[in-house]
Protein backbone atom coordinates (compact mmCIF):
# COMPACT_ATOMS: atom_id res chain seq x y z
CA UNK A 1 0.00 0.00 0.00
CA UNK A 2 2.59 2.51 1.05
CA UNK A 3 4.81 1.61 -1.85
CA UNK A 4 2.03 2.30 -4.28
CA UNK A 5 1.40 5.62 -2.59
CA UNK A 6 4.94 6.76 -3.20
CA UNK A 7 4.45 6.44 -6.90
CA UNK A 8 1.25 8.41 -6.97
CA UNK A 9 0.93 11.94 -8.08
CA UNK A 10 -1.61 14.36 -6.86
CA UNK A 11 -4.60 14.05 -9.18
CA UNK A 12 -4.77 17.08 -11.40
CA UNK A 13 -1.02 17.43 -11.71
CA UNK A 14 1.40 19.82 -10.08
CA UNK A 15 0.08 22.75 -8.04
CA UNK A 16 -1.39 25.39 -10.31
CA UNK A 17 0.15 28.77 -10.72
CA UNK A 18 -2.13 31.69 -10.20
CA UNK A 19 -3.97 32.98 -13.25
CA UNK A 20 -2.03 36.23 -13.22
CA UNK A 21 1.30 34.43 -13.05
CA UNK A 22 0.32 32.31 -16.02
CA UNK A 23 -0.67 35.33 -18.08
CA UNK A 24 2.54 37.09 -17.20
CA UNK A 25 4.48 33.98 -18.19
CA UNK A 26 2.64 33.77 -21.46
CA UNK A 27 3.14 37.46 -22.26
CA UNK A 28 6.84 37.09 -21.47
CA UNK A 29 7.00 34.11 -23.86
CA UNK A 30 5.50 36.04 -26.75
CA UNK A 31 7.20 39.36 -26.02
CA UNK A 32 10.28 38.92 -28.27
CA UNK A 33 8.12 38.02 -31.27
CA UNK A 34 5.87 41.02 -30.69
CA UNK A 35 8.85 43.34 -30.29
CA UNK A 36 10.44 42.14 -33.54
CA UNK A 37 7.15 42.47 -35.41
CA UNK A 38 6.32 45.94 -34.17
CA UNK A 39 9.94 47.02 -34.61
CA UNK A 40 9.98 45.92 -38.24
CA UNK A 41 6.78 47.80 -39.01
CA UNK A 42 8.09 50.92 -37.27
CA UNK A 43 11.40 50.73 -39.09
CA UNK A 44 9.59 50.34 -42.41
CA UNK A 45 7.47 53.42 -41.64
CA UNK A 46 10.51 55.49 -40.62
CA UNK A 47 12.59 54.46 -43.63
CA UNK A 48 9.83 55.15 -46.16
CA UNK A 49 9.11 58.56 -44.65
CA UNK A 50 12.67 59.76 -44.27
CA UNK A 51 14.42 58.27 -47.27
CA UNK A 52 11.73 59.70 -49.52
CA UNK A 53 11.08 56.51 -51.39
CA UNK A 54 8.42 57.32 -53.96
CA UNK A 55 5.24 56.28 -52.24
CA UNK A 56 3.83 54.09 -54.94
CA UNK A 57 6.39 51.28 -55.19
CA UNK A 58 6.62 50.91 -51.43
CA UNK A 59 3.94 52.64 -49.39
CA UNK A 60 4.50 53.18 -45.69
CA UNK A 61 2.57 50.96 -43.26
CA UNK A 62 0.30 53.86 -42.36
CA UNK A 63 -0.59 54.37 -46.04
CA UNK A 64 -1.39 50.68 -46.35
CA UNK A 65 -3.56 50.91 -43.27
CA UNK A 66 -5.33 53.91 -44.81
CA UNK A 67 -5.90 52.00 -48.05
CA UNK A 68 -7.20 49.07 -46.10
CA UNK A 69 -9.64 51.25 -44.23
CA UNK A 70 -10.83 53.26 -47.22
CA UNK A 71 -11.33 50.24 -49.44
CA UNK A 72 -12.74 48.00 -46.73
CA UNK A 73 -16.27 47.90 -48.05
CA UNK A 74 -16.46 50.68 -50.63
CA UNK A 75 -14.97 51.68 -53.96
CA UNK A 76 -13.76 49.72 -56.91
CA UNK A 77 -11.96 47.18 -54.72
CA UNK A 78 -14.08 46.26 -51.68
CA UNK A 79 -11.44 44.37 -49.73
CA UNK A 80 -13.59 42.70 -47.09
CA UNK A 81 -15.89 41.32 -49.74
CA UNK A 82 -12.92 40.11 -51.77
CA UNK A 83 -11.32 38.41 -48.78
CA UNK A 84 -14.58 36.70 -47.88
CA UNK A 85 -15.03 35.42 -51.43
CA UNK A 86 -11.45 34.13 -51.60
CA UNK A 87 -11.70 32.50 -48.19
CA UNK A 88 -14.93 30.84 -49.32
CA UNK A 89 -13.13 29.37 -52.33
CA UNK A 90 -10.24 28.24 -50.14
CA UNK A 91 -12.47 26.56 -47.58
CA UNK A 92 -14.58 24.90 -50.26
CA UNK A 93 -11.52 23.65 -52.09
CA UNK A 94 -9.92 22.44 -48.89
CA UNK A 95 -13.09 20.54 -48.06
CA UNK A 96 -13.24 18.90 -51.50
CA UNK A 97 -9.53 18.05 -51.60
CA UNK A 98 -9.51 16.77 -48.04
CA UNK A 99 -12.56 14.59 -48.54
CA UNK A 100 -11.11 13.09 -51.71
CA UNK A 101 -7.74 12.65 -50.02
CA UNK A 102 -9.25 10.88 -47.02
CA UNK A 103 -11.25 8.59 -49.29
CA UNK A 104 -8.23 7.64 -51.38
CA UNK A 105 -6.12 7.16 -48.23
CA UNK A 106 -8.66 4.76 -46.71
CA UNK A 107 -8.88 2.65 -49.84
CA UNK A 108 -5.13 2.75 -50.30
CA UNK A 109 -4.33 1.85 -46.73
CA UNK A 110 -6.72 -1.07 -46.82
CA UNK A 111 -5.95 -2.66 -50.18
CA UNK A 112 -2.45 -3.19 -51.52
CA UNK A 113 -3.66 -3.23 -55.11
CA UNK A 114 -5.28 0.14 -54.63
CA UNK A 115 -2.03 1.44 -53.22
CA UNK A 116 -0.18 0.40 -56.35
CA UNK A 117 -2.81 1.98 -58.58
CA UNK A 118 -3.68 5.15 -56.72
CA UNK A 119 -0.44 6.23 -55.12
CA UNK A 120 1.35 7.03 -58.40
CA UNK A 121 -1.70 8.98 -59.46
CA UNK A 122 -1.71 10.94 -56.22
CA UNK A 123 1.98 11.65 -56.53
CA UNK A 124 1.35 12.75 -60.10
CA UNK A 125 -1.41 15.08 -58.97
CA UNK A 126 0.90 16.45 -56.31
CA UNK A 127 3.70 17.03 -58.82
CA UNK A 128 1.67 19.13 -61.26
CA UNK A 129 2.60 22.81 -60.90
CA UNK A 130 -0.71 24.32 -59.95
CA UNK A 131 -0.22 27.24 -62.35
CA UNK A 132 -0.45 24.74 -65.21
CA UNK A 133 -3.81 23.55 -63.95
CA UNK A 134 -5.46 26.88 -63.23
CA UNK A 135 -6.51 27.91 -66.75
CA UNK A 136 -7.85 24.42 -67.39
CA UNK A 137 -10.00 24.40 -64.28
CA UNK A 138 -11.34 27.84 -65.16
CA UNK A 139 -12.27 26.41 -68.52
CA UNK A 140 -13.83 23.22 -67.17
CA UNK A 141 -15.92 24.62 -64.34
CA UNK A 142 -16.57 28.11 -65.66
CA UNK A 143 -14.34 31.07 -65.00
CA UNK A 144 -17.02 32.88 -62.97
CA UNK A 145 -17.97 29.82 -60.97
CA UNK A 146 -16.19 29.70 -57.58
CA UNK A 147 -16.06 25.93 -58.10
CA UNK A 148 -13.29 26.42 -60.67
CA UNK A 149 -11.08 27.97 -57.97
CA UNK A 150 -12.13 25.35 -55.44
CA UNK A 151 -11.03 22.59 -57.78
CA UNK A 152 -7.61 24.20 -58.15
CA UNK A 153 -7.36 24.31 -54.37
CA UNK A 154 -8.60 20.73 -54.12
CA UNK A 155 -5.86 19.45 -56.45
CA UNK A 156 -3.31 21.35 -54.40
CA UNK A 157 -4.32 20.04 -50.97
CA UNK A 158 -5.17 16.51 -52.12
CA UNK A 159 -1.63 15.19 -52.10
CA UNK A 160 -0.54 16.19 -48.58
CA UNK A 161 -3.79 14.83 -47.21
CA UNK A 162 -3.35 11.47 -48.96
CA UNK A 163 0.26 11.05 -47.88
CA UNK A 164 -0.34 12.04 -44.28
CA UNK A 165 -3.50 9.97 -43.92
CA UNK A 166 -1.89 6.86 -45.37
CA UNK A 167 0.89 7.30 -42.88
CA UNK A 168 -1.49 7.78 -40.00
CA UNK A 169 -3.58 4.77 -40.93
CA UNK A 170 -0.70 2.39 -41.56
CA UNK A 171 2.06 3.45 -39.19
CA UNK A 172 0.44 1.92 -36.18
CA UNK A 173 2.37 0.49 -33.25
CA UNK A 174 2.80 -3.23 -34.11
CA UNK A 175 2.27 -4.09 -30.46
CA UNK A 176 -1.09 -2.31 -30.57
CA UNK A 177 -2.05 -4.47 -33.54
CA UNK A 178 -1.04 -7.59 -31.61
CA UNK A 179 -3.11 -6.40 -28.69
CA UNK A 180 -6.12 -6.03 -30.95
CA UNK A 181 -5.38 -9.43 -32.41
CA UNK A 182 -5.31 -10.96 -28.94
CA UNK A 183 -8.85 -9.63 -28.51
CA UNK A 184 -9.79 -11.36 -31.77
CA UNK A 185 -11.05 -8.02 -33.08
CA UNK A 186 -12.25 -7.52 -36.63
CA UNK A 187 -10.46 -5.38 -39.23
CA UNK A 188 -13.32 -2.94 -38.92
CA UNK A 189 -12.85 -2.63 -35.16
CA UNK A 190 -9.11 -2.16 -35.65
CA UNK A 191 -9.84 0.61 -38.13
CA UNK A 192 -12.27 2.37 -35.84
CA UNK A 193 -10.55 1.94 -32.51
CA UNK A 194 -6.92 2.10 -33.55
CA UNK A 195 -6.13 3.28 -37.07
CA UNK A 196 -8.44 6.27 -37.27
CA UNK A 197 -7.51 7.78 -33.89
CA UNK A 198 -3.87 7.11 -34.73
CA UNK A 199 -4.32 9.03 -38.01
CA UNK A 200 -5.88 12.12 -36.42
CA UNK A 201 -2.63 13.96 -35.62
CA UNK A 202 -1.41 13.25 -39.16
CA UNK A 203 -4.69 14.52 -40.51
CA UNK A 204 -4.37 17.80 -38.67
CA UNK A 205 -0.83 18.22 -39.92
CA UNK A 206 -2.17 17.89 -43.46
CA UNK A 207 -5.01 20.26 -42.71
CA UNK A 208 -2.70 22.93 -41.33
CA UNK A 209 -0.50 22.71 -44.40
CA UNK A 210 -3.73 22.79 -46.39
CA UNK A 211 -4.91 26.12 -44.98
CA UNK A 212 -2.00 28.07 -46.42
CA UNK A 213 -1.94 26.02 -49.61
CA UNK A 214 -5.65 26.59 -50.15
CA UNK A 215 -5.29 30.38 -50.06
CA UNK A 216 -2.36 30.23 -52.45
CA UNK A 217 -4.38 28.01 -54.77
CA UNK A 218 -7.43 30.23 -54.65
CA UNK A 219 -5.47 33.42 -55.35
CA UNK A 220 -3.45 31.83 -58.16
CA UNK A 221 -6.69 30.60 -59.71
CA UNK A 222 -8.12 34.09 -59.51
CA UNK A 223 -5.17 35.52 -61.43
CA UNK A 224 -6.41 33.63 -64.45
CA UNK A 225 -9.73 35.39 -64.46
CA UNK A 226 -13.09 35.36 -62.81
CA UNK A 227 -15.17 37.61 -60.63
CA UNK A 228 -13.34 40.88 -59.94
CA UNK A 229 -14.30 40.98 -56.26
CA UNK A 230 -11.75 38.47 -55.05
CA UNK A 231 -8.27 39.05 -53.59
CA UNK A 232 -6.40 37.75 -56.63
CA UNK A 233 -8.19 40.08 -59.02
CA UNK A 234 -7.84 43.03 -56.65
CA UNK A 235 -4.09 42.46 -56.52
CA UNK A 236 -3.77 42.20 -60.32
CA UNK A 237 -6.04 45.13 -61.09
CA UNK A 238 -4.83 47.55 -58.44
CA UNK A 239 -1.23 46.86 -59.43
CA UNK A 240 -1.93 47.56 -63.07
CA UNK A 241 -3.70 50.75 -62.00
CA UNK A 242 -0.54 51.64 -60.05
CA UNK A 243 -2.52 51.74 -56.81
CA UNK A 244 0.16 49.90 -54.89
CA UNK A 245 -1.28 50.97 -51.57
CA UNK A 246 -4.37 48.91 -52.40
CA UNK A 247 -2.22 46.04 -53.70
CA UNK A 248 -0.37 46.01 -50.41
CA UNK A 249 -3.58 46.23 -48.47
CA UNK A 250 -4.86 43.17 -50.33
CA UNK A 251 -1.60 41.31 -49.66
CA UNK A 252 -1.75 42.14 -45.96
CA UNK A 253 -5.37 41.07 -45.88
CA UNK A 254 -4.67 37.75 -47.59
CA UNK A 255 -1.88 37.05 -45.12
CA UNK A 256 -4.19 37.93 -42.24
CA UNK A 257 -6.90 35.70 -43.67
CA UNK A 258 -4.40 32.86 -43.96
CA UNK A 259 -3.32 33.30 -40.36
CA UNK A 260 -6.90 33.34 -39.09
CA UNK A 261 -7.71 30.25 -41.15
CA UNK A 262 -4.65 28.47 -39.78
CA UNK A 263 -5.43 29.42 -36.19
CA UNK A 264 -9.00 28.21 -36.60
CA UNK A 265 -7.68 24.78 -37.60
CA UNK A 266 -5.24 24.81 -34.69
CA UNK A 267 -8.13 25.58 -32.34
CA UNK A 268 -10.12 22.66 -33.74
CA UNK A 269 -7.06 20.44 -33.42
CA UNK A 270 -6.75 21.31 -29.76
CA UNK A 271 -10.36 20.41 -29.17
CA UNK A 272 -10.17 17.11 -31.05
CA UNK A 273 -6.77 15.72 -30.02
CA UNK A 274 -5.90 17.33 -26.68
CA UNK A 275 -4.01 14.14 -25.78
CA UNK A 276 -1.43 14.45 -28.54
CA UNK A 277 2.15 15.49 -27.83
CA UNK A 278 2.00 18.27 -30.43
CA UNK A 279 -0.91 19.87 -28.63
CA UNK A 280 -0.31 19.36 -24.92
CA UNK A 281 2.42 21.43 -23.35
CA UNK A 282 2.54 23.65 -26.41
CA UNK A 283 2.48 26.82 -24.38
CA UNK A 284 4.55 27.75 -21.36
CA UNK B 1 -3.42 -40.05 -28.99
CA UNK B 2 -6.89 -39.57 -27.60
CA UNK B 3 -5.56 -39.38 -24.08
CA UNK B 4 -3.09 -36.79 -25.36
CA UNK B 5 -5.84 -34.58 -26.77
CA UNK B 6 -8.28 -34.74 -23.89
CA UNK B 7 -7.08 -32.38 -21.20
CA UNK B 8 -6.68 -33.32 -17.60
CA UNK B 9 -9.31 -31.38 -15.64
CA UNK B 10 -6.88 -28.79 -14.32
CA UNK B 11 -4.75 -28.39 -17.44
CA UNK B 12 -4.91 -24.93 -19.00
CA UNK B 13 -1.97 -25.01 -21.39
CA UNK B 14 -0.85 -28.19 -23.07
CA UNK B 15 1.96 -28.00 -25.58
CA UNK B 16 3.09 -31.11 -27.46
CA UNK B 17 5.96 -31.57 -29.89
CA UNK B 18 6.08 -27.91 -30.78
CA UNK B 19 8.55 -26.67 -33.39
CA UNK B 20 8.83 -23.17 -34.74
CA UNK B 21 11.00 -22.50 -37.75
CA UNK B 22 11.40 -19.13 -39.39
CA UNK B 23 12.08 -19.52 -43.08
CA UNK B 24 12.46 -17.25 -46.04
CA UNK B 25 11.86 -18.40 -49.63
CA UNK B 26 11.44 -21.94 -48.37
CA UNK B 27 14.85 -21.89 -46.71
CA UNK B 28 15.15 -22.36 -42.97
CA UNK B 29 16.60 -19.20 -41.46
CA UNK B 30 16.25 -19.91 -37.74
CA UNK B 31 14.97 -22.80 -35.71
CA UNK B 32 13.39 -20.76 -32.97
CA UNK B 33 11.92 -23.64 -31.00
CA UNK B 34 12.43 -27.37 -31.14
CA UNK B 35 10.50 -30.17 -29.51
CA UNK B 36 8.71 -28.17 -26.86
CA UNK B 37 6.48 -30.10 -24.47
CA UNK B 38 4.90 -28.23 -21.60
CA UNK B 39 1.84 -28.53 -19.42
CA UNK B 40 0.60 -25.71 -17.26
CA UNK B 41 -2.02 -26.36 -14.60
CA UNK B 42 -4.86 -24.06 -13.72
CA UNK B 43 -3.79 -21.32 -11.34
CA UNK B 44 -0.07 -21.86 -11.86
CA UNK B 45 2.44 -19.05 -12.19
CA UNK B 46 5.00 -20.20 -14.74
CA UNK B 47 8.01 -18.16 -15.84
CA UNK B 48 9.93 -18.74 -19.05
CA UNK B 49 13.56 -17.75 -18.67
CA UNK B 50 16.56 -18.01 -20.94
CA UNK B 51 19.15 -16.06 -22.87
CA UNK B 52 18.20 -13.68 -25.68
CA UNK B 53 17.21 -15.63 -28.74
CA UNK B 54 16.11 -18.76 -26.87
CA UNK B 55 12.61 -18.31 -28.20
CA UNK B 56 10.86 -17.63 -24.90
CA UNK B 57 8.88 -14.74 -26.34
CA UNK B 58 8.11 -16.82 -29.43
CA UNK B 59 6.80 -19.58 -27.17
CA UNK B 60 4.57 -17.08 -25.40
CA UNK B 61 3.32 -15.78 -28.74
CA UNK B 62 2.59 -19.33 -29.85
CA UNK B 63 0.57 -19.96 -26.71
CA UNK B 64 -1.35 -16.75 -27.42
CA UNK B 65 -1.83 -17.58 -31.12
CA UNK B 66 -0.03 -14.43 -32.22
CA UNK B 67 2.09 -16.65 -34.44
CA UNK B 68 1.61 -20.17 -35.81
CA UNK B 69 3.65 -23.27 -35.00
CA UNK B 70 5.56 -25.05 -37.74
CA UNK B 71 4.55 -28.35 -36.21
CA UNK B 72 3.12 -29.62 -32.96
CA UNK B 73 0.05 -28.50 -31.05
CA UNK B 74 -0.92 -25.85 -28.55
CA UNK B 75 -4.06 -26.67 -26.62
CA UNK B 76 -5.68 -24.13 -24.34
CA UNK B 77 -8.52 -25.23 -22.10
CA UNK B 78 -8.91 -28.26 -24.35
CA UNK B 79 -9.19 -26.13 -27.52
CA UNK B 80 -6.69 -25.32 -30.25
CA UNK B 81 -5.00 -21.97 -29.63
CA UNK B 82 -6.77 -20.06 -32.48
CA UNK B 83 -10.11 -21.11 -31.04
CA UNK B 84 -8.99 -20.02 -27.58
CA UNK B 85 -8.06 -16.62 -28.97
CA UNK B 86 -11.45 -16.24 -30.63
CA UNK B 87 -13.02 -17.22 -27.30
CA UNK B 88 -11.01 -14.45 -25.65
CA UNK B 89 -9.16 -16.75 -23.29
CA UNK B 90 -6.03 -14.58 -23.27
CA UNK B 91 -5.08 -11.44 -21.49
CA UNK B 92 -1.84 -10.01 -22.87
CA UNK B 93 0.68 -7.68 -21.26
CA UNK B 94 3.66 -6.64 -23.35
CA UNK B 95 6.96 -5.04 -22.46
CA UNK B 96 5.56 -1.65 -23.45
CA UNK B 97 2.21 -0.77 -21.87
CA UNK B 98 0.66 -0.21 -25.35
CA UNK B 99 -1.96 2.17 -24.01
CA UNK B 100 -3.90 4.26 -26.49
CA UNK B 101 -2.86 7.89 -26.06
CA UNK B 102 -6.27 9.16 -27.07
CA UNK B 103 -8.08 7.25 -24.36
CA UNK B 104 -8.20 8.02 -20.67
CA UNK B 105 -7.00 5.38 -18.21
CA UNK B 106 -10.59 4.26 -17.71
CA UNK B 107 -11.32 4.08 -21.43
CA UNK B 108 -8.14 2.11 -22.06
CA UNK B 109 -9.32 -0.53 -19.63
CA UNK B 110 -12.73 -0.48 -21.31
CA UNK B 111 -11.25 -1.13 -24.77
CA UNK B 112 -11.47 -4.95 -24.71
CA UNK B 113 -14.89 -4.74 -23.08
CA UNK B 114 -16.19 -2.57 -25.93
CA UNK B 115 -14.83 -5.04 -28.46
CA UNK B 116 -16.43 -7.92 -26.63
CA UNK B 117 -19.83 -6.33 -26.44
CA UNK B 118 -20.16 -5.65 -22.72
CA UNK B 119 -22.96 -3.18 -22.08
CA UNK B 120 -22.15 0.29 -20.76
CA UNK B 121 -22.98 -0.48 -17.15
CA UNK B 122 -20.84 -3.59 -16.99
CA UNK B 123 -17.98 -1.88 -18.83
CA UNK B 124 -17.92 0.83 -16.26
CA UNK B 125 -18.22 -1.51 -13.31
CA UNK B 126 -15.45 -3.81 -14.57
CA UNK B 127 -13.11 -0.93 -15.44
CA UNK B 128 -13.53 0.62 -12.00
CA UNK B 129 -13.10 -2.70 -10.27
CA UNK B 130 -9.92 -3.51 -12.19
CA UNK B 131 -8.42 -0.08 -11.63
CA UNK B 132 -9.14 -0.42 -7.93
CA UNK B 133 -7.38 -3.77 -8.06
CA UNK B 134 -4.21 -2.18 -9.45
CA UNK B 135 -4.67 0.77 -7.08
CA UNK B 136 -5.26 3.37 -9.74
CA UNK B 137 -8.84 4.13 -8.76
CA UNK B 138 -8.11 7.85 -8.54
CA UNK B 139 -6.67 8.06 -12.03
CA UNK B 140 -9.71 7.14 -14.10
CA UNK B 141 -9.73 10.34 -16.09
CA UNK B 142 -6.02 10.78 -16.55
CA UNK B 143 -4.40 10.24 -19.90
CA UNK B 144 -1.53 7.74 -20.19
CA UNK B 145 1.09 10.46 -20.69
CA UNK B 146 0.26 11.80 -17.25
CA UNK B 147 1.30 8.53 -15.59
CA UNK B 148 4.70 7.08 -14.75
CA UNK B 149 5.97 3.94 -16.52
CA UNK B 150 5.02 1.69 -13.62
CA UNK B 151 1.52 3.13 -13.42
CA UNK B 152 1.06 2.70 -17.16
CA UNK B 153 2.01 -0.94 -16.89
CA UNK B 154 -0.53 -1.35 -14.08
CA UNK B 155 -3.20 0.07 -16.39
CA UNK B 156 -2.12 -2.51 -18.98
CA UNK B 157 -2.55 -5.26 -16.38
CA UNK B 158 -6.00 -3.95 -15.43
CA UNK B 159 -6.93 -3.94 -19.12
CA UNK B 160 -5.68 -7.51 -19.56
CA UNK B 161 -7.71 -8.74 -16.61
CA UNK B 162 -10.86 -6.75 -17.33
CA UNK B 163 -12.63 -9.37 -19.44
CA UNK B 164 -11.71 -12.22 -17.11
CA UNK B 165 -9.48 -14.23 -19.43
CA UNK B 166 -8.51 -17.66 -18.17
CA UNK B 167 -4.83 -17.12 -18.81
CA UNK B 168 -2.58 -14.08 -18.50
CA UNK B 169 0.40 -13.90 -20.87
CA UNK B 170 3.09 -11.44 -19.83
CA UNK B 171 6.05 -10.75 -22.11
CA UNK B 172 8.80 -9.11 -20.06
CA UNK B 173 6.26 -6.68 -18.66
CA UNK B 174 8.68 -4.97 -16.28
CA UNK B 175 11.80 -5.09 -18.43
CA UNK B 176 11.70 -1.35 -19.03
CA UNK B 177 11.25 -0.39 -15.38
CA UNK B 178 13.89 0.51 -12.86
CA UNK B 179 14.80 -2.06 -10.22
CA UNK B 180 12.81 -0.54 -7.38
CA UNK B 181 9.67 -0.15 -9.41
CA UNK B 182 10.13 -3.63 -10.79
CA UNK B 183 10.23 -5.21 -7.33
CA UNK B 184 7.14 -3.28 -6.35
CA UNK B 185 5.37 -4.42 -9.51
CA UNK B 186 6.37 -8.02 -8.77
CA UNK B 187 4.74 -7.73 -5.39
CA UNK B 188 1.66 -6.27 -6.98
CA UNK B 189 1.40 -8.98 -9.63
CA UNK B 190 1.59 -11.63 -6.94
CA UNK B 191 -1.16 -9.95 -4.98
CA UNK B 192 -3.37 -9.81 -8.08
CA UNK B 193 -2.55 -13.38 -8.97
CA UNK B 194 -3.43 -14.56 -5.47
CA UNK B 195 -6.64 -12.60 -5.53
CA UNK B 196 -7.84 -13.68 -8.98
CA UNK B 197 -6.40 -17.18 -9.17
CA UNK B 198 -5.63 -16.67 -12.85
CA UNK B 199 -3.04 -18.79 -14.66
CA UNK B 200 0.02 -16.72 -15.57
CA UNK B 201 2.76 -17.36 -18.12
CA UNK B 202 5.52 -14.84 -17.58
CA UNK B 203 8.54 -14.23 -19.80
CA UNK B 204 11.55 -12.64 -18.14
CA UNK B 205 15.28 -12.08 -18.32
CA UNK B 206 15.64 -11.72 -14.61
CA UNK B 207 16.41 -14.74 -12.43
CA UNK B 208 15.32 -13.07 -9.14
CA UNK B 209 12.07 -11.99 -10.71
CA UNK B 210 11.34 -15.48 -12.03
CA UNK B 211 12.14 -17.12 -8.68
CA UNK B 212 10.21 -14.62 -6.61
CA UNK B 213 7.04 -14.87 -8.69
CA UNK B 214 6.77 -18.40 -9.97
CA UNK B 215 5.49 -21.74 -8.91
CA UNK B 216 7.66 -23.18 -11.67
CA UNK B 217 10.49 -21.72 -13.71
CA UNK B 218 10.95 -23.10 -17.22
CA UNK B 219 14.60 -22.76 -18.23
CA UNK B 220 15.30 -22.49 -21.95
CA UNK B 221 18.43 -22.46 -24.08
CA UNK B 222 19.13 -20.95 -27.46
CA UNK B 223 19.86 -22.26 -30.96
CA UNK B 224 17.67 -24.17 -31.23
CA UNK B 225 15.33 -22.90 -28.52
CA UNK B 226 14.37 -25.75 -26.23
CA UNK B 227 13.39 -26.42 -22.64
CA UNK B 228 16.39 -27.65 -20.70
CA UNK B 229 15.00 -27.66 -17.19
CA UNK B 230 11.89 -27.02 -15.16
CA UNK B 231 12.50 -25.91 -11.60
CA UNK B 232 9.85 -26.03 -8.89
CA UNK B 233 9.97 -22.98 -6.66
CA UNK B 234 8.86 -24.23 -3.28
CA UNK B 235 9.00 -20.92 -1.45
CA UNK B 236 6.08 -20.40 0.92
CA UNK B 237 3.26 -18.06 0.02
CA UNK B 238 2.27 -15.34 0.36
CA UNK B 239 5.65 -14.05 -0.67
CA UNK B 240 6.82 -10.59 0.30
CA UNK B 241 9.96 -8.57 1.00
CA UNK B 242 10.99 -11.16 3.58
CA UNK B 243 10.94 -13.86 0.93
CA UNK B 244 13.77 -12.13 -0.85
CA UNK B 245 15.94 -12.55 2.21
CA UNK B 246 15.38 -16.25 2.85
CA UNK B 247 18.23 -18.69 2.21
CA UNK B 248 15.89 -20.87 0.18
CA UNK B 249 15.23 -17.98 -2.16
CA UNK B 250 18.95 -17.72 -2.89
CA UNK B 251 19.18 -21.49 -3.28
CA UNK B 252 16.49 -21.40 -5.97
CA UNK B 253 18.22 -18.51 -7.67
CA UNK B 254 21.38 -20.58 -7.75
CA UNK B 255 19.42 -23.56 -9.12
CA UNK B 256 18.05 -21.49 -11.95
CA UNK B 257 21.40 -19.90 -12.66
CA UNK B 258 23.11 -23.27 -12.85
CA UNK B 259 20.36 -24.66 -15.02
CA UNK B 260 20.85 -21.73 -17.38
CA UNK B 261 24.59 -22.33 -17.45
CA UNK B 262 24.13 -26.01 -18.23
CA UNK B 263 21.61 -25.21 -20.92
CA UNK B 264 23.87 -22.57 -22.35
CA UNK B 265 26.40 -25.26 -23.38
CA UNK B 266 25.07 -25.30 -26.91
CA UNK B 267 25.70 -21.68 -27.70
CA UNK B 268 28.82 -19.63 -28.08
CA UNK B 269 30.66 -18.30 -25.01
CA UNK B 270 29.85 -14.74 -25.99
CA UNK B 271 26.18 -15.51 -25.69
CA UNK B 272 26.52 -16.91 -22.22
CA UNK B 273 28.43 -13.86 -21.11
CA UNK B 274 25.88 -11.45 -22.49
CA UNK B 275 22.88 -13.37 -21.21
CA UNK B 276 24.50 -13.63 -17.81
CA UNK B 277 24.95 -9.93 -17.78
CA UNK B 278 21.31 -9.48 -18.67
CA UNK B 279 20.32 -11.79 -15.87
CA UNK B 280 22.67 -10.26 -13.36
CA UNK B 281 20.81 -6.99 -13.75
CA UNK B 282 18.24 -8.40 -11.33
CA UNK B 283 21.03 -8.52 -8.78
CA UNK B 284 20.88 -10.32 -5.50
CA UNK B 285 22.21 -7.49 -3.37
Amino acid sequence: MTTALAERRVPGGPPRESRVARWVGRAWFYLPAVVVFVGTIALWEIVVRNVQIRAFPLPAPTQIADALQQNWSAGRWPLSKAATATLFEAIGGLAIGTTAGIGVAFVTARFTTARELLLPLSIGAGAVPIIAFAPLMNNWFGVLNPLSKMMIVAVLVFFPVVINMIRGLTQVDPAALELMRSYASSEWAILRKLRVPNALPYFFTALKVGTTLSLIGAIVGEYFGGSSEVLGRVIVQSASALRFDVTWAAIVLSAATGIVFYLAVVAIERLVIPWHASVRGHEP
Amino acid sequence: MTSEASPTPDSVVRIAGLDKVFSRDGRVVTTALQGIDLHIRRGEFVSLIGPSGCGKSTLLRLIGDLTEPTSGTVTINGKPAPQARRDRDYGMVFQAPVLFDWRTVEDNVKLPLELMGYDRRRREARAHEMLELVELGEFLHHHPYQLSGGMQQRVAIARALAFEPSILLMDEPFGALDEMTRERMNQEVLRIWERTGITVVFVTHSIPEAVFLSSRVVVMSARPGRITDVIEIDLPRPRDVETREQPRYFERITDVREALRRGGGGSEPGDIASSDRAMAEGGIG
